[in-house]
């Protein structure tokens, strides 16, 4: 019984296809009203009920197909399944993408074609994900058919779905020509050139799309001379389709294509659609281009960049639309970096610096956020000297801009800046900028600028500005912070500045400050050392140990808890100790549990002062 | 990224759509205006009426021929008096096109549908607000309106006038003049839909030649509103259209037309705005189909169960209204071939916890027609029926729908005591089969899943032991039949208790 043929009467195949047929199988039942057990299990209605079981079994059908074994499978489990297509778009998602796992299941590579039959009605459903999924089962599936198995099966179901009478099975079609053009022969290479012709040239615009966006893909595994003599004509048509939703996709496939084609034949072949899409007339297709616009770039070369993509991207980025000109700014430093090195700085400086200086006073926020997110990198292209002269002007105006995901941006990349020009200039020139960020009205910001600190305070000079900031800081509770300041400025400096702030706090109306006070002693204690804590620290922290909020009370105990490590054993045991005693014996339940659990937690701390590490547990 | 290529991608964390909220509504103009190489002064011409008759048609064509130039209405004090002598003279010219006869000559043709699209035809601008949503956001209203509805009144004036000639303007309003007026529809401006609506109805009518292709090319636009980008503002009006246009088709209906219903507007309610353009769906195009043909209710109750909105009561609702206007219609025949998937649905909603979708269900029972339907198949519907009543009848928390279905199952009691005696008496008894089914179910599928395992096992084993045969092939070692080689070396090691590695480390650390 253990072989995998003795499974065969367990499970006749009429059950499990009733599994899969759920809502048929329980219609008798339900006039017998045998449901409503079943829906007061489950919330959901039984249509919705039956729907779940049905998906259930699809999802298991390779479970469903290993108890059949590889010969049932393909003489009845699969024809079932064509058979029965008609069902809801989440089954027939299911199904379509199980069925580009089947291989193993059916008997291997050599049976691989019986899947073309389910998988061809499911790539002409009307529902888009059901028939992308089913495509995407077919590529997979190609692969594992011999070369002859793809002639014979493979190809000739591709023909059909191109031919197809409803828009759906062609569009599915455009997707299989680029996987099996690669392995088949001359002849039946020809038929597939002709038929993504015949495709791109359809007369519904669905079709043509879904073409247009294949093109590039097809392109790849063409020869070079159709290429030439098939792709351009069609991609020229494409490019100047009278719907812009066609138009903008050949956009797409101009990058293939360029990559594909010699130097010497880009001028003639591509460069007329490509210069005629950055000046179309919907913006749409203008949008497209300056997408893509880095990868254009790389396709076509710095020759052609130099006299043709330049001119065009200060056209992008001039653009009427603030959409296209968002876009485009956000290919400013991409654009420049990849720009050839020769005479990068001069088209730079000429060409594209003056634009820059306009989309700084856009009217849009968006343009100017997407120009505020890579306008810092254009630092390092430009050098020292360029930076200080022409950039930190735009950097401060940016800086100041109204809209704060514009100032956001800024602050997000000044270390770049930094490496450039060196810190004695960004802090003469932006500090006060960023100072006045750390009261600006959007928490956003705020949190941003505290986020930064460390990194600000790594690289500018300690001044008294930046103490302000950091007091910002410790209203914010922007604790994890602190510690790393400290380390970075060291005991002395922590004393002197953020120690007197903190515990200033503790005498604080209200009592979330009071608590942040503790919570910053619990992360500038170990920084700080045994003698400031002991001597400044906890004075306080035993103060308010009497505080007439609970919160802060165990708060207290847990502060004790994790300072407890830093401080000598004498004063643990003199001053901490008979504080938690009494905390223990508070009316609040809460603060007594914190305190018990820091006693018991100091206890042990007190008894190996060595694995200080360790003092966080109860035992 | 089909067709509308979203806004570039964020930075942080911002959401777009607040920022997008708290600006200021505005008009917003097309891109068109850019594309005008220079701008032309514009001087005042006399007046059409003062005009002697020998000048007319020249004075008319001068007119139009000014009214091809484009102004920017986003700075509103530009070139004011340009835009005055532009308005003054499209003003001029509807007003004799719409009064005065014999002017539309031959020659003028080409000059007018020129004039129009210049204005008309232009790229739609992105939408200010990329979600927006018709029900709660103001539209952007088109900056440059007080000239575009002067040139739309023109050419509605224009194609109603009584020397309109079909036969010239077919050679300039062409097929590709009616794909621009169509893209027009997306337009977010409500004013403009409008006259796009009943200009393109006229065009319709009295342009045989393109009726074919319009309503391809409507087709065209809903399929990709359906399947494709789930945006377009138009439909609603395309809809209306389609509505009179089906008015009139011939009987039988085409099976260009039923293919239309079947395709197209039925699966129009998958969209989630549904609740914009419902009116339209259900009022005009199908109420007209079934009226035409009547085998066509069961297609369309088919056709929305499929696509029955099983997560959106509000959808569930309106589905629910169109179920029984078709009901109200339907032939006891067809009643008859789709009553137990319908019934099937009904009683779902009726156990719906939201209780707008139960009331609108249960009221069918309220429809005499309907009601009439249900009694003569009572035997079959009514155990289809029953087992939710009965249960939602005790444990819906809305006493309203409490107190219906009590009215409902009233009815069907009075319908067929027999019938529902029965049913009540075995109501337990099914329970328990029910239950019993669940369980074997359960036990199918864990024997099942237990095979699976079994077989995976079997079939790594097999895999692995080819591999280790295959190594020791190539190695030349003698084959061993038995385990491999790992596991006889683990065997081969004296171990006192099974002590695993971790509790050997553990045993380490107590020494």
């Amino acid at each position: 019984m253990a072989g995998a043929d003795g499974d065969d009467s367990l499970y006749p195949i009429a059950v499990l296809i009733d599994e899969l047929r759920n809502e048929d199988v329980q219609v008798p039942n339900v006039s017998g009203g045998g449901l409503p057990g079943y829906r007061s299990k489950r919330s959901c209605s039984s249509r919705e009920t039956f729907r779940c079981l049905r998906l259930n079994s699809i999802k298991k059908l390779s479970t469903i197909a290993l108890a059949l074994g590889v010969e049932r499978t393909r003489t009845e489990l699969l024809p079932f399944l064509t058979d029965t297509i008609y069902d809801e778009d989440e089954v027939l998602l299911a199904l379509a993408e199980q069925l580009g796992n089947f291989t193993m299941l059916v008997g291997g590579p050599e049976y691989v074609h019986c899947l073309l039959p389910p998988l061809e009605s499911l790539a002409t459903v009307e529902e888009t994900v059901v028939r992308d999924k089913a495509v995407e089962s077919l590529r997979k599936i190609s692969q594992e058919h011999s070369p002859v198995d793809l002639e014979v099966h493979f190809e000739p179901l591709v023909k059909r779905l191109a031919s197809g009478d409803w828009f759906t099975s062609r569009t599915s079609a455009c997707g299989l020509f680029s996987v099996c053009y690669p392995r088949v022969s001359s002849t039946v290479k020809a038929e597939i050139r002709q038929h993504f012709r015949t495709l791109c040239s359809d007369d519904t615009p669905m079709v043509r799309r879904a073409a247009a966006s294949k093109l590039g893909e097809f392109a790849k595994v063409l020869e070079l001379d159709y290429v030439k003599s098939d792709i351009i004509s069609l991609f020229t048509a494409l490019a100047s389709d009278e719907q812009d939703s066609v138009r903008l996709l050949a956009v797409e496939a101009c990058v293939s294509i360029a990559t594909l084609l010699p130097q010497e034949d880009l001028e003639s072949l591509v460069m007329p659609t490509l210069r005629q899409a950055a000046e179309d007339k919907s913006w749409r297709v203008r949008y497209m281009v300056a997408d893509k616009f880095s990868e254009l770039q790389k396709a076509v070369g710095p020759e052609i960049t130099k006299n043709d993509l330049v001119p065009a991207f200060q056209n992008l980025l001039k653009d009427c639309e603030a959409e296209v000109r968002a876009a485009a700014a956000n290919k400013v430093k991409e654009f420049c970096e990849n720009l050839p090195e020769e005479n990068r700085e001069q088209i730079i400086m000429t060409h594209i610096l003056p634009c820059v200086k306009e989309l700084v006073s856009d009217t849009n926020q968006h343009v100017k956020s997407a120009l505020a997110s890579v306008i810092m990198g254009l630092s390092t292209i430009l050098g020292k000297d360029n930076t200080i002269e022409h950039l930190l002007p735009l950097f401060l105006a940016q800086l100041k801009d109204e809209c704060p995901e514009v100032r956001l941006n800024i602050i997000s990349n000044l270390d770049c800046v930094n490496e450039v020009i060196g810190i004695r200039q960004l802090s003469q020139s932006l500090l006060p900028a960023i100072v006045e960020l750390a009261e600006d009205a959007k928490w956003r910001v705020r949190l941003a600028i505290i986020e930064y600190m460390p990194l600000l305070a790594g690289q500018l000079p300690l001044t008294k500005s930046l103490c302000r900031v950091v007091v910002y800081a410790i209203r914010e509770a922007a604790t994890c912070n602190l510690m790393k300041l400290v380390e970075k400025f060291g005991a002395e400096w922590a004393q002197n500045t953020i120690v007197p702030k903190v515990l200033g706090m503790a005498n604080d109306p209200n009592y979330l400050h009071r608590m942040t006070t503790l919570f910053c002693i619990n992360a500038l204690s170990e920084a700080c050392g045994q003698d400031i804590t002991t001597k400044q620290m906890l004075p306080v922290v035993l103060k308010m140990s009497n505080d007439q909020v609970a919160n802060v009370r165990f708060n207290v105990a847990k502060s004790l808890q994790k300072i407890g490590p830093v401080l000598d054993s004498n004063a643990l045991q003199t001053e901490v100790k008979p504080v938690l005693e009494k905390l223990a014996t508070d009316t609040d339940m809460d603060v007594k549990y914190f305190a018990q659990e820091a006693i018991s937690g100091t206890r042990f701390t007190l008894a190996s002062l060595h694995i200080s590490t360790k003092s966080d547990l109860p035992f | 990224s089909a067709s509308a290529p979203s806004t570039p991608s964020k930075v942080d964390g911002f959401p777009r759509r607040s920022m997008r909220r708290a600006r200021q509504r505005r008009s917003h103009s097309s891109s068109q205006f850019r594309y005008q190489s220079s701008q032309v002064e514009l001087t005042p011409l006399p007046l059409l009426k003062d005009a002697p008759v020998a000048e007319l048609h020249d004075l008319f064509c001068k007119k139009l021929q000014q009214c091809c130039v484009l102004f920017d209405f986003l700075d509103c004090v530009a070139d004011l008096k340009g835009k005055e002598i532009k308005r003054a003279a499209l003003n001029e010219l509807v007003e004799s096109v719409a009064t005065s006869r014999g002017v539309l000559i031959e020659p003028l043709y080409p000059e007018a549908i020129k004039m129009i699209s210049v204005n008309i035809f232009r790229t739609l601008p992105p939408s200010e607000n990329p979600e927006f949503d018709p029900e709660e956001d103001e539209p952007t209203l088109e900056a440059s309106w007080p000239h575009l509805q002067l040139v739309y009144e023109f050419f509605l004036r224009f194609l109603e006038s009584p020397d309109f000639q079909p036969s010239m303007a077919k050679r300039y309003v062409d097929q590709k003049f009616v794909l621009q007026l169509l893209e027009l529809f997306d337009s977010e401006d409500p004013r403009e839909r409008e006259y796009l609506k009943t200009i393109l109805h006229r065009v319709y009518g009295k342009l045989l030649g393109l009726r074919a292709y319009i309503r391809k090319q409507i087709n065209n636009i809903f399929l990709r509103f359906i399947y494709e980008t789930e945006h377009f503002n138009g439909v609603a009006e395309l809809l209306e259209i389609l509505g009179s246009i089906i008015n009139g088709f011939a009987l039988p209906l085409k099976a260009e037309h039923k293919q239309f219903l079947v395709r197209v507007l039925i699966p129009l309610h998958t969209a989630k705005s549904l609740s914009i353009f419902h009116a339209q769906v259900s009022d005009t195009a199908y109420c007209l189909f079934i009226s035409m043909c009547l085998t066509l209710s069961l297609q369309i109750i088919r056709g929305l169960l499929k696509y029955w909105p099983k997560t959106c009561t509000q959808k569930e609702v309106m589905f629910l209204g169109e179920i029984e206007e078709i009901l109200d219609v339907i032939e006891p025949s067809q009643f008859i071939r789709v009553q137990e998937p319908l019934f099937k649905q009904i009683a779902a909603c009726i156990s719906s916890p939201h209780f707008q979708v139960a009331e609108r269900a249960l009221y069918f029972w309220n429809n005499e027609y309907i009601l009439s339907l249900i009694e003569e198949n009572c035997q079959v519907i009514l155990p289809l029926v029953f087992a939710t009543l009965y249960r939602v009848s005790k444990e819906h928390w809305n006493q309203t729908i409490v107190s219906l279905i009590y009215n409902v199952l009233k009815t069907f009691m009075e319908m067929n005591s027999k019938l529902f005696d029965d049913l009540t008496a075995s109501y337990k008894v099914e329970k328990q089969k029910e239950l019993k089914r669940d369980r074997e179910r359960a036990d199918l599928w864990r024997g099942l899943e237990e095979h699976q395992d079994r077989r995976m096992q079997m079939l790594t084993e097999a895999a692995r032991n080819q591999r280790n045969l295959q190594e020791r092939g190539e190695r030349g070692d003698p084959p061993t039949p038995s385990s491999p080689q790992t596991s006889i070396s683990d065997h081969n090691e004296p171990k006192p208790s099974g002590a695993s590695s971790s509790s050997s480390g553990g045993g380490e650390g107590t020494t």
